[in-house]
């Protein structure tokens, strides 16, 4: 293990890339760029959140049949599971801001851990969906309300491209967090550079707060109880 | 000597370390949060079901843009960014919506 | 410092004159270069080979339309080929090119900066940009698409045998692309200006290229999540513009458009910021109301996205919405005109120096105004029943898109062709293309509004008689344009041989990127310049400068 990097004799941080003058302004322009792409993100998603709106308003009962069929337990599990990998990872950002470098790994490590029981969860309400026969298609079935049946089959497109969409992210999060946890052990970071720890940390928590909306969206549409 | 470039102030990233309570609080409230808004949906409240829903979901991201995020340290331009994100959102809703919730009122 | 054995390179750029063609040699110096000035010319070249093959879609469709008949396509084909026009100029041209072209190589020259924040996102934007481009090469070859670039569902979704998928997967592709130069170049216009270069003192290319970058950021995502949901159609087949399930075609048009409009401006707004950099230089005056210049660029960016449904005015959507619309669409023109005013202004009582880049922007202006008034037109509701999906709407975009863009594209080229190669390109040949440009472009295209006007629709391959006339004249006009654009491929290529050397600022204009050599060296500028002179301040720079002219 060693020392978490510093400047050098000639004032040369190694991670500093050539093209910026110093740290401040490499901390700088990634977070902006990170933020930048957050709002691109934004509309990414969205655009398709205002499709499900448009449809939402048309056909509220389908909407509301159609959150009936989902397992609102799990999403409501899901939701606090997600809750704490925030935490986790809003620490994860401090610890490498004190220096602390087991406590970013330790961090890193419980948010990637609680990202895959998300995902976890989320695969076992897809299997039970596709079991039921509510993926969209040839395949689906939806004998509980025929006259609905087809919007509610438009119902299920959203809720599989949204939260598919979502998972994909977590993926790729989960992914870019192993990256993260190898260089958080091999303490790269610290007070002068923890800029890659916290750009990780802003696209995790945009990630978070998009299944905050995604919930309610497509789990607790009041209107028909189930059960 | 020339100063530094026009456009960013620091010569080291700025720290700002949150207090673990914060956190925590901001943990506890989406928490709760989280359950007021499966109560909430479980209950008859007529029209007021989906803004009461939209407006938990709305305060919990706002907590996590604020506090998770550090916009609240952040500099003006990170609240451009963000705040011109969400307005240019709305403009996709409205003007779609005003496509949408006008095509009844056709005279003819 | 040179290598020891002196090269082809150092024979045509002086021996111990290092720059950033220089610098390195071979294949994966470029190809894995993080040089954004040689990232500017890998782009230069695929989107000057996307420009012919686009071209090549256009040239057949002028030949079927030289008679009424539908006899040298069919008219599956034919509909393959104006989807393809559409496609490849629209997304692998129109919008990349002068941003990552000009844009990518000027941006930060013009700010004193080394190269953009993220060297590395620039070249997998390049890298992006050409597996989208192979992804649609692999499209035509294995048949096409001929949907209309616009892939208007249910037809693209339910009912179109062609590769629809693939298309709309390389257009998704190709957004990315352009969202990471848009991300580069606004993180790097916040946060990487030399010393002294505040806002009010930046080139207004920067203005422009930073607003473009704006609309790029906030609309090709839009374009994304759309293309998502058409493949997933496509794939799966429903979705949710499917009728069958109670979805609605228009939402489609909606989201699609959302985008599309803002992209028109991605595609005019870096053509209005080269048009502000010629137009000071070869009058060698300050541009008239600098300020009102810039904020106007960041108007067009925020009012283009109000606009998108006049693209929608006779599809079904509700009538009050379209007056909402059509209000706002004549407001967008505001700030374009404030930008012709001022550049007008600008020439009033000006010593006009008659070079390429100046023959093409004057063009660009006369131009530009004819297709942005003909969109007023458009925007006028009633008139646009009457002329929607006609030639008139045809020749409006190509006023605007090829009487604009590319002519702008073209001045810019020339304007910075010595700086970005050390070379000059001969004039005598570049005002010849100039000229046979312009007048061919015009007896293209304003036959069409006429067509339109007189009722001939467009994505038609076979015609009424009575408009064959103008067709022929048409027709005609693309062959002469057509040779204005083979020129410059000939003569430019010819000039990075037998050019004249060119000196840093043969032009004798103001601008950072005329302190440094030209070619400039790896890290733009030897040392870090400081700027205490605002834009185009002619005066001040001679007497830092002590020279006029250094040709």
């Amino acid at each position: 293990m060693s020392a978490a990097p510093h400047e050098d004799a000639h004032g040369h941080h190694p991670f500093l890339q050539h093209h910026f003058e110093d740290l401040g302004q490499q901390h700088e322009a990634s977070t902006l760029a990170m933020w930048g792409f957050l709002a691109t993100e934004i509309l990414f998603f969205g655009g398709v959140l205002m499709a499900y709106w448009v449809y939402r308003i048309t056909y509220p009962e389908a909407w509301a049949l159609g959150a009936a069929q989902q397992n609102w337990k799990l999403g409501a599990a899901n939701t606090i599971v997600l809750i704490i990998s925030s935490l986790t990872m809003a620490l994860a950002v401090r610890n490498a801001q004190l220096a602390r470098r087991m406590g970013v790994v330790t961090m890193l490590v419980l948010t990637l851990i609680f990202g895959s029981i998300f995902l976890g969860i989320k695969a076992y309400e897809y299997h039970a969906h596709w079991e039921e026969h509510l993926f969209p298609g040839a395949s689906f079935q939806f004998a509980e309300n025929p006259e609905q049946a087809p919007h509610v089959q438009l119902f299920m497109v959203f809720y599989w491209s949204m939260t598919g969409l979502h998972a994909l992210h977590m993926i790729i999060g989960a992914g870019l967090l192993i990256w993260f946890i190898w260089r958080a052990w091999k303490n790269h970071f610290g007070p002068e550079y923890y800029g890659p720890v916290e750009v990780m940390g802003l696209y995790w928590h945009f990630v978070d707060i998009v299944w905050i909306f995604l919930f309610p969206f497509l789990y607790l549409i009041h209107g028909v109880h189930h059960g | 000597m020339a100063d530094h470039q026009a456009g960013h102030q620091a010569h080291a990233p700025q720290v700002h370390i949150t207090p673990m309570w914060i956190y925590l609080g901001v943990f506890a409230a989406l928490s709760v949060g989280t359950i007021l808004t499966v109560v909430a949906s479980r209950l008859d409240l007529g029209m007021w079901n989906t803004p009461i829903a939209l407006i938990i979901a709305t305060i919990k991201a706002v907590l996590v843009i604020l506090f998770f995020m550090h916009a609240i340290h952040s500099t003006r331009l990170t609240w451009v960014v963000i705040i011109a994100s969400f307005l240019w959102l709305g403009t996709m809703f409205v003007l779609t919506f005003a496509d949408y919730l006008t095509r009844h009122w056709a005279i003819y | 410092m040179t290598t020891a054995t002196p090269t082809l390179l150092d024979v045509r750029f002086g021996p111990g004159v290092r720059n950033y063609l220089n610098e390195d040699y071979g294949f994966f110096s470029w190809v894995l270069t993080k040089d954004h000035k040689r990232i500017a010319i890998l782009y230069l070249i695929s989107v000057s080979i996307m420009f012919v093959l686009g071209g090549f879609f256009a040239m057949m469709m002028r030949l079927e339309l030289l008679t009424p008949e539908g006899d040298l396509l069919t008219s599956d084909t034919y509909n393959k080929f104006f989807t393809l026009h559409g496609v490849v100029m629209i997304f692998f041209f129109l919008i990349p090119v002068i941003p990552a072209v000009i844009g990518n190589f000027m941006l930060p020259i013009m700010l004193g900066a080394k190269d953009l924040a993220f060297p590395k996102l620039n070249l997998l934007s390049w890298y992006l940009y050409m597996i989208a481009a192979l992804v649609g090469l692999v499209v035509i070859i294995t048949g096409g698409v001929d949907t209309g670039w616009t892939f208007y569902t249910p037809f693209s979704t339910q009912y179109s045998n062609t590769h629809v998928f693939g298309t709309t997967f390389a257009g998704f592709i190709a957004g990315f692309s352009s969202i990471l130069t848009g991300l580069n170049f606004i993180v790097t216009t916040h946060r990487m200006r030399a010393p002294g270069l505040t806002w009010y003192r930046l080139p207004l290319m920067v203005w422009a290229l930073y607003a473009t970058s704006i609309v790029i950021l906030l609309a090709t995502p839009v374009l994304a999540i759309t293309l998502v949901m058409l493949m997933l159609e496509r794939t799966i087949g429903v979705g949710i513009f499917d009728p069958a399930l109670g979805g609605d075609p228009i939402l489609y048009q909606h989201m699609f458009w959302f985008y599309s409009h803002p992209a028109v401006y991605i595609m005019i707004l870096p053509a209005m910021g080269v048009a502000s950099e010629v137009v000071a230089a070869f009058t060698r005056k300050k541009i008239f109301g600098y300020r009102f210049v810039a904020y106007s660029s960041l108007a067009i960016a925020f009012l283009g996205f109000l606009v998108w449904a006049h693209h929608m005015f006779v599809a079904g959507i509700s009538m009050y919405s379209a007056m909402i619309f059509a209000f706002l669409s004549f407001f967008v023109a505001v700030p374009s005109a404030i930008k012709v005013f001022n550049w007008t202004a600008t020439l009033y009582r000006a010593s006009v120096s008659w070079q390429t880049p100046m023959m093409y922007i004057l063009g660009f202006i006369g131009l530009f105004t004819i297709g942005g008034v003909t969109g007023l037109f458009l925007a006028a509701l009633g008139l646009d029943i009457h002329v929607t999906d006609t030639y008139f709407v045809v020749a409006h975009f190509h006023y605007v898109m090829v009487g604009g863009t590319v002519m702008a594209y073209l001045a810019g080229i020339h304007y910075w062709w010595p700086k970005m190669t050390g070379r000059m390109y001969p004039e005598w040949w570049a005002r010849l293309a100039a000229l046979l440009v312009f007048v061919g472009f015009n007896l293209t295209f304003f036959p069409q509004f006429v067509l339109g006007y007189l009722g001939m629709p467009r994505r038609y391959h076979a015609y009424a008689p009575e408009f064959q006339v103008l067709n022929v004249l048409s027709t005609a006009g693309a062959s002469v344009l057509a040779v204005g654009y083979v020129l410059p491929i000939l003569y430019l290529v010819w000039s990075l041989k037998f050019g004249r050397p060119a000196g840093p600022n043969p032009w004798g204009a103001v601008g950072l990127e005329w302190t440094t050599t030209s070619p400039p060296p790896k890290e733009n500028f030897h040392e870090t310049p400081e700027v205490t002179w605002d834009a185009y301040d002619y005066p001040a720079m001679m007497k830092a400068m002590g020279e006029t002219q250094n040709v």
